[in-house]
């Protein structure tokens, strides 16, 4: 199907509608899977059962920071090529992303209090989720208060790309300073340093996750898509009636 | 299966992720079904897109 085909609103609302009970399906058995082996995952020999919490933490991290990205390209979308889904797709990331970084935080602090013995601490890599989470109630607060849409949706649009510098700061922060937080375990040069035994469950959760990110991001789309359709036609009935008087 | 000293914590976190993502399930669920439910409204009452008029 050519790309131009997708830029069209309507027909987006159609692959939409039939793609969406596949990916339901897909994240529930995903889900399922994911959640059987990580509850039959080994403990680790240093932390203990607490491991178990991994499996939503650094999912929902991951997804925190790729929801920025999506919505930095998106960004490019609206600003340089005015993309008639690009912005679209960067308001209905915003809040999942939000979500997503909202758990990892928290997920992350209760994960924290057993194992460092503290919920939080002003180390970089904390700080940097906690900056890229205000950076998300920034975004959501600029669509959500804009008088109208178009202004709204650029200034969103330079912040989130002007907010695209945290999210390398967020990788590399456990290599440029001296965290609390564990440096990369998954992705490194060298292989994951993780056992397969705790690895495989942790892949699973994150691609369940993915596809849940998808699935909500998809469907948010499709109803932003029809909240727009919905303020075109009550434009035009407030014209038709100004117009009639 | 045995969850250990820290059995409030682990719970506690499973117990938040699964909050917020019902939360998220429900709102895309519900704004659906309220922009389906307006734009039902608008074409009962005769409002019709540009789209889809004719000449």
């Amino acid at each position: 199907m050519p790309m131009m085909d997708l830029a069209n609103p309507t027909r987006f609302v159609n692959i939409v509608n039939r793609a969406l009970p596949w990916l339901i399906a897909v994240t529930i058995i995903l889900f399922v899977l994911g959640l059987f082996y990580a509850m039959n995952a080994p403990d680790d020999y240093q932390q203990g059962a607490t491991v178990k919490i991994m499996f939503l933490h650094v999912p929902a991290a991951w997804l925190g920071m790729l929801g920025w990205g999506l919505m930095s390209v998106a960004a490019l979308g609206t600003l340089v090529w005015r993309h008639p889904l690009a912005d679209v797709a960067g308001k209905a990331a915003a809040p999942i992303g939000a979500a997503f970084t909202f758990i990892c935080l928290v997920t992350g602090s209760l994960w924290g209090r057993p194992t460092w013995g503290t919920y939080w601490v002003w180390d970089a890599r904390l700080t940097s989720m906690l900056v890229l989470l205000l950076l998300y109630f920034g975004v959501l607060a600029l669509y959500w208060t804009a008088e109208e849409p178009g202004r709204g949706a650029r200034a969103a649009a330079i912040l989130s790309l002007v907010g695209a510098v945290n999210l390398p700061i967020i990788k590399f922060s456990v290599d440029w300073w001296n965290t609390l937080h564990q440096p990369a375990s998954v992705f490194r040069m060298g292989g994951s340093t993780i056992d397969p035994a705790l690895l495989t469950p942790l892949l699973i959760m994150a691609l369940a996750f993915t596809f849940l990110f998808a699935t909500l991001h998809f469907a948010a789309m499709r109803n932003e898509i029809l909240r727009r359709r919905v303020r075109s036609m009550r434009l035009m009935q407030a014209q038709e009636l100004a117009e009639a008087t | 299966m045995n969850l250990g000293p820290h059995a409030d914590f682990i719970i506690a976190a499973y117990a938040v992720t699964l909050f917020v993502v019902a939360a998220l399930v429900g709102w895309v669920v519900l704004d659906y079904s309220a922009q389906c439910r307006i734009l039902g409204d608008l074409e009962e009452r005769g409002v019709t897109r540009r789209s889809q008029r004719k000449g």
